[in-house]
């Protein structure tokens, strides 16, 4: 399965290697490096190559490239899958995934790698597990651990590996017993020229954070659960109850985990909450442009949208950009060439506009191209395809914990074409 | 610091040395400094220990050998997770030296009792695997036994193992694939994947296809793609009558149950989390399933493409290589595929080879719609991409090329270059298909040689002339004397192209182009480059007549200007589903070191039966009892020759026939407990085997020898005679209720069982006084309970002491713990005063000391009354060997081990004392031993069939050490308790 991995930065250092079987000499990666000055950008590398009589499959997070060497058959989605989860792991460990975090704790990582897989296939990969093996670092204990000199493998022997339910672990206490669940939907849409939705989706996620003691049983019921149209669990769902009843029923694992994520399709039922009015066009002769863009609220069920960012990646030939923005303020990147307008909350009365002149390249022909523009926003307390929770009932401890439901609608891969 | 005695500036040195390892750094240099410290109590500095020397062992084999001692004290550890640890890296040091040591370690712990470290063994195989492929053999063996392992730890890890040691021995999986598809759902996500991929190359080999009858459908639903592959229609109709015969020649088709079992079971983990298992599951009902129930997929897999873009190209790979076969399931989905601006490049292309893949007459509107959009894009490889979609939507649909053509020229007069070169390119492939109609698009092509730079758009064009110079006889000579002009500037491709254009321009019009061709000709013949030299020389003896030139020339023409097959455009995909979806050697499409071939349906399929498991009490009942009971089956040990095998138990067997043989001498002493029939019986029996023994004693006569001579002598010897002769008669007591009547052979026991020695205890169960003069007691009979192997037998002695009769006793209302169980004794009619009657029952204590509460009823009053076994009667004895004793023994270390050190009491300081005690106080088998300070016991449990282990060993004066084996720690605690005070005493 997965023989070795090196972790290699922006600057093309491998700054990490861990082998699982024998040693494979790092020059291996000198495929990678060409694969990759060939790709260009970083995105573009293809996640599988292939080197000689090994196999790279690749992952890129956090300006890392996570580099594992296969030498044999192996389903490409099976190491990617694990390459990424090792990079949640480092998340959730460190804070964030970065180059100097992993350096600053290259022996927890090294640890953590070890218990993760076992002659390159995955032994222990739940957080839980891994976390009462490892213990994660934060500042007190490192404190403590220079003074008295003990150490951050956990002394006792993680019971949770040998259980049936590894994601949580035995004997949780909690004062404050708490439930919180977070909805949190995504709308997809592709809008064309003239505003008409070509494509809209909505996929959602229930994040929940869940600090109750002992061992709780969860069921969550949906006002509508005809609604979700596909839907993938947590391992802890009990997949069966789901079939029968629409209801989610589960013993949860400790602390933050995704239950749920979900879809809503069928187009007609998408509400699109914001219009948008563009106009972007550039003179044949005077090497200039026009843009004037104007946005504004639509089925929002009386909620407030927020944080909107309007996002354009502009042709190569735009020097500069003269606008004046109504509500909100704008910032022009001739490097990257993106024009970012801030327009924060959008009011029924008055409809922000962003207008003004482009300027272009001496010379350089006018465009051929159509910039699309990137829409970001944020609503509260909707979930915008109409999904509510119930309720939810806890089973098996005695004591009431404290429960809270929380919704948020945001745009996901929002885009409208000119 | 390693030396130091602190532990934490060993831990900081190690830590330093962990990060030079992980930089890639060289620290061997510091191998014995380190390997020092394995045996350290700090866990952090063993596990950092451990990954320094999994990483330098191999370079250092003679120092690595030094900790090996470490790990092997590990295995033995009572605590399973560092028996699993030590294992695990035990197995990880790649030293060839130590490859025994690897396999017997992993053979222990294969049968290890905590499924903890049976997992671990599994994964152990493909490390010793690798490092001495000579071991196969008996890794198979391990493996098959693991395969067998009934708890979800075990099943990912094992078949990893066996995918990666024998994906051949696919036998191997037949008992245990339905218990495999059961257990799926609940293996931890990535021994799913790994299952699943092995159980669909299975499922290709032991079932049939389930789509071969609608085969034939698929081919007519599918005319656009499938069309151009049968040049004819005779071929076609060729092609569906052979399969009309196939289909006349086969039985509707009917799946097997196991087939659907694995559907059935998959299906749910569509919705996993993870990635890799949704692939797996798609790839499986992609290979396996009913055409019609394929499309339970194609959500799942357009949910995968939220996911991070790795997982998204990957998908994305195999939806395309599905959507060329099986269209229609995409088709809902279409505009999850639609592209947006932001995807990375590589991810756009993909995405566009799907659309092109799903477009047909209905939708190819709104997907040429969307094809326009995409080439306004900035993304310039994408927009080429986009052009050549476009080219072979037009192709494949024919409604729409011209459309499609129309708006290739328009992209013509684009300002992008390459966008152009593009459409040139695809437009020249669209033109060959109808040259007649297009000679305008001809002309205004011509016109853009002037412009356009990239080579291969130039060749095109020139080439598109060349081979239709008849429809535009003006232009061709003119574009030909503008290319000569700039011959010598122009790229190898395009001076080919120019030269074919001047030889075929030469045959048609050679009036105008005579000269050109001639100066065009001698430019190529001092080119630089070898081919266009080749092709001038090549060329120019083929047009130009000269005296010399052969009968080649005469068909110039028609070699030049012959009817050209227009070139289909078809996906890159086309045919990639001979691999695995999903595999490593589909996304490259070439075959990956270690990929197993999914093989093709068989045309019948293979027996179903082989997946049958056995009736499932044996899988319950250890291995060892299994073959025990395949002795019984047999008629008594008939053939010497078979039991050779095993020298150990063949002794022992001859062993416990000569206390058969020698049983007439000690009846009076014990088994006058024995009813006339069953002894008739054994009787019988006995004289058939004594015949045979008879045979053996000719064999192994100085054997027979050693044997009977102290089998009469020595009182312990004789007791274990004794005991063997009693466990024989219940084998045979046994056999008799298999083979004839079981009723009947019940009720016989019931009524003629006598009371039993007068060593064993009786207990109160009514006291006469309370009984009102009904006296009952009790007493633990140590005879097997015949109607049912699982119940202890239980003699009840009932006395009337009353001066009137009793009426029908009998039991009622049983108030029992949950999994007891009772069998009642017969009722008994009429107790005369003064008279004494002893039944028997069964009580099935599930192997706790739990009471078992009844009442017993007269016909007058009822009572109350509860029988509680000693922890010593709910077991019976097993017979082994001191070696089998010894391996039992050594799997049951750890928590399963209870000793205690005493005194022993004054009565049985000798051993004949010790044996007596405790088979007194436990109902189990003395093991012969070498050794004369050590007495071994052998037992387990009635309910469970559980062995225990009892060992007495005695040391100077009167200490003695006991130690008890048992997997039930209960039963252990409590037995040592037991023994310990009947010792004592």
């Amino acid at each position: 399965m997965i023989h070795s991995l090196f972790l290699i930065n922006s600057s093309s250092d491998i700054f990490l290697e861990k082998h699982w079987k024998s040693v494979i000499s790092r020059s291996v990666c000198d495929y990678f490096f060409e694969v990759q000055e060939k790709a260009g950008e970083a995105e573009n590398v293809p996640p599988v190559i292939h080197a000689g009589h090994h196999y790279l499959i690749n992952i890129y997070r956090e300006k890392i490239f996570f580099v594992s060497v296969i030498q044999s058959e192996v389903p490409p989605l099976f190491v990617i899958e694990f390459l990424h989860h090792v990079a949640e792991t480092f998340q959730d460990y460190f804070g964030e995934c970065s180059e100097s975090a992993i350096k600053d704790n290259v022996v927890i990582v090294y640890e953590l790698l070890e218990e993760m897989l076992d002659n390159g296939f995955p032994l222990a990969t739940e957080s839980n597990i891994l976390k009462e093996l490892i213990k994660p670092p934060n500042i007190l204990r490192s404190v403590v651990n220079s003074i008295t000199g003990s150490c951050n493998v956990g002394e006792t022997l993680p019971t949770g590996q040998l259980s049936t339910i590894p994601w949580r672990r035995a004997g949780v206490k909690y004062t404050n017993n708490e439930a919180y669940f977070d909805v949190v939907e995504e709308i997809d849409a592709i809008l064309d020229k003239t505003g008409s939705v070509v494509f809209a989706e909505i996929q959602g996620v229930i994040d929940a954070c869940v600090n109750l003691t002992g061992m709780p049983d969860l069921t969550l019921s949906f006002m509508n659960p005809r609604l979700l149209d596909d839907v993938s669990f947590h391992p802890c769902v009990r997949f069966k109850r789901w079939e029968s009843e629409r209801v989610l029923s589960f013993i949860p694992p400790d602390g933050n985990f995704r239950l749920l994520s979900y879809h809503v399709s069928a187009q007609n039922l998408v509400a699109i909450p914001i219009y948008v009015k563009q106009n972007i066009s550039f003179f044949e002769t005077g090497s200039s442009g026009r843009l004037d863009i104007t946005v504004g609220p639509k089925q929002t069920m009386g909620k407030t949208v927020e944080a909107v960012f309007v996002t354009i990646n502009m042709p190569k030939v735009v020097l500069s950009a003269n606008l004046t923005a109504t509500q909100g303020n704008y910032t022009y990147n001739p490097v990257t060439k993106t024009l970012v307008w801030d327009i924060g909350k959008l009011s029924q009365q008055k409809l922000p506009n962003l207008k003004g002149s482009l300027t272009l390249q001496c010379g350089a022909p006018k465009p051929e191209e159509s910039p699309s523009l990137n829409i970001d926003l944020k609503i509260q307390q909707l979930a915008i395809s109409g999904l509510k929770v119930n309720r939810l009932d806890m089973y098996g401890e005695k004591y009431k914990p404290f429960k809270g439901v929380k919704y948020v609608s945001k745009a996901g891969k929002f885009q409208v074409r000119t | 610091m390693l030396d130091s005695n602190k532990d934490s500036l060993k831990l900081e040195a190690m830590k330093r040395i962990v990060a030079m390892i992980a930089r890639g750094k060289n620290a061997s240099d510091l191998f014995p400094a380190v390997v020092k410290n394995v045996a350290c109590k700090n866990i952090e500095v063993k596990k950092l220990v451990y990954v320094y020397l999994v990483r330098y062992a191999e370079e250092q084999q003679d120092l690595a050998l030094l900790s090996i001692s470490t790990f092997q004290r590990g295995l033995k550890d009572p605590n399973q997770l560092i028996r699993a640890s030590a294992l695990r890296v035990l197995s990880s040091i790649r030293v060839t030296i130590i490859v025994p040591i690897m396999m017997l370690a992993i053979k222990e712990a294969a049968s290890d009792m905590s499924p903890y470290v049976r997992k671990t063994a599994a994964h152990a195989i493909p490390k010793l695997y690798s490092l001495d492929p000579e071991q196969k053999d008996q890794l198979i063996e391990v493996i098959e036994k693991l395969l067998a392992d009934k708890t979800t730890l075990v099943a990912g890890s094992v078949v990893m193992a066996f995918e990666e040691v024998c994906p051949e021995r696919i036998d191997l999986i037949h008992k245990n694939y339905r218990k495999l598809c059961n257990l799926l759902i609940d293996v931890e996500e990535w021994g799913q994947v790994v299952i699943i991929n092995m159980l669909t190359r299975y499922a290709r080999t032991q079932f049939l296809n389930p789509n071969v009858n609608v085969k034939s459908d698929l081919i007519k639903s599918n005319p656009l793609g499938e069309k151009a592959f049968y040049g004819s229609d005779d071929e076609e109709g060729k092609e569906e009558k052979a399969e009309a015969a196939a289909l006349a020649k086969r039985k509707p088709y009917v799946m097997d149950p196991d087939h659907r079992l694995l559907l059935r079971n998959t299906k749910p983990l569509l919705q996993s989390r993870n990635a890799a298992v949704v692939m797996a599951v798609a790839q499986l009902y992609f290979h396996l399933a009913p055409k019609a129930e394929v499309g339970v997929i194609a959500k799942a897999l357009v949910r995968l493409m939220r996911s991070h873009s790795e997982v998204q190209y990957v998908v994305l790979q195999n939806v395309a290589t599905m959507t060329i076969k099986r269209r229609g399931m995409f088709e809902p989905y279409l505009k999850s595929f639609y592209i947006r601006s932001t995807d990375p490049t590589q991810i756009k292309i993909l995405k566009l080879e799907v659309l092109t893949n799903l477009a047909n007459e209905t939708n190819i509107s709104t997907i040429l719609r969307e094809f326009q959009t995409y080439i306004k894009s900035m993304d310039k490889d994408f927009v080429a991409a986009t052009i050549q979609a476009i080219g072979r939507c037009a192709t494949n649909i024919g409604e729409v090329r011209d459309t499609c053509l129309n708006g290739l020229v328009q992209l013509l007069s684009n300002r992008d270059e390459l966008v152009v070169a593009e459409s040139v390119v695809v437009i020249k492939k669209l033109l060959q298909m109808q040259p007649e109609q297009h000679s305008d698009i001809i002309k205004h092509m011509a016109k853009l040689t002037d412009n356009i730079q990239v080579p291969m758009a130039r060749a095109s064009i020139l080439w598109l002339i060349g081979e239709y110079c008849e429809h535009v006889p003006k232009i061709a000579p003119d574009v030909l004397r503008k290319m000569a002009k700039t011959f010598t500037n122009e790229e190898d491709i395009v001076k080919l192209q120019i030269i074919n254009l001047a030889a075929k321009l030469y045959l048609t019009n050679s009036k105008q182009t005579k000269l050109l061709t001639q100066y065009v000709l001698n430019l190529a013949k001092y080119d630089q480059n070898y081919d266009i030299r080749d092709r001038a020389r090549f060329i120019r003896q083929l047009i130009v007549p000269t005296d010399k030139s052969g009968a080649l020339s005469k068909y110039a023409k028609k070699l030049f200007l012959a009817l050209k097959p227009a070139p289909v455009l078809e996906s890159p995909f086309k045919d990639r589903d001979h691999f695995q979806l999903g595999s490593l050697s589909h996304l490259l499409n070439a075959k990956a070191g270690g990929y197993q071939e999914l093989p093709d349906w068989p045309e019948t399929a293979p027996d179903p039966s082989v997946r049958n498991v056995e009736v499932p009490e044996w899988t319950k009942c250890s291995s060892r009892e299994k073959r025990k009971e395949k002795k019984v089956e047999k008629p008594f040990y008939s053939d010497s020759e078979e039991e050779s095998g095993p020298t150990e138990s063949a002794d022992s067997e001859s062993d416990s026939a000569s206390g058969s043989g020698s049983g007439s001498e000690s009846e009076e002493s014990g088994s006058g407990s024995e009813s006339e029939e069953s002894r008739e019986e054994s009787e019988s029996e006995q004289e058939d085997k004594e015949d045979e023994e008879d045979k053996r004693k000719k064999k192994k006569k100085t054997d027979r020898g050693k044997v009977k001579a102290p089998a009469v002598e020595s009182p312990e010897r004789f007791f274990f005679i004794f005991s063997r002769f009693r466990f024989l008669i219940l084998e045979v007591q046994r056999l008799a209720s298999d083979s004839c009547s079981l009723r009947t052979s019940c009720r016989r026991w019931h009524k003629k069982t006598i009371a039993p020695s007068g060593s064993v205890k009786t207990y109160e169960l009514l006291h006469r006084i309370t009984g009102e003069g009904l006296g009952v007691e009790y007493c633990f009979s140590r005879q097997p309970f015949s109607p049912d192997a699982h119940m202890v037998a239980v003699q009840i002695m009932f006395t009337n002491n009353t001066n009137a009769e009793t009426k029908n006793l009998h039991v009622e209302d049983p108030k029992l713990q949950s999994g007891m169980r009772i069998k009642e004794f017969p009722e008994i009619e009429l107790l005369p005063p003064g008279e004494m009657v002893t039944v028997v029952m069964g009580i099935d204590f599930c192997d706790s000391t739990q009471a078992a509460n009844f009442q017993l009823c007269t016909h007058i009053r009822k009572f109350f009354v509860s029988i509680q076994p000693p922890v010593g009667e709910l077991m019976m004895p097993v017979f082994m060997t001191e070696n089998e004793f010894k391996k039992e023994q050594g799997q049951l270390m750890g928590m399963n081990e209870i000793s205690e050190k005493l005194t022993l009491g004054e009565k049985c300081q000798n051993e004949h004392g010790i044996v007596q005690r405790v088979t007194s106080a436990a109902n189990v088998s003395r093991v012969p031993c070498g050794s004369d300070k050590e007495c071994r016991f052998a037992g387990k449990t009635v309910s469970s069939g559980i062995l225990v282990l009892v060992t007495v060993a005695t040391k100077e004066e009167r200490a003695a050490q006991l130690t008890v084996n048992c997997e039930k720690m209960v039963i252990g605690t409590m037995l040592v308790k037991d023994i310990l005070q009947a010792l004592t005493q």
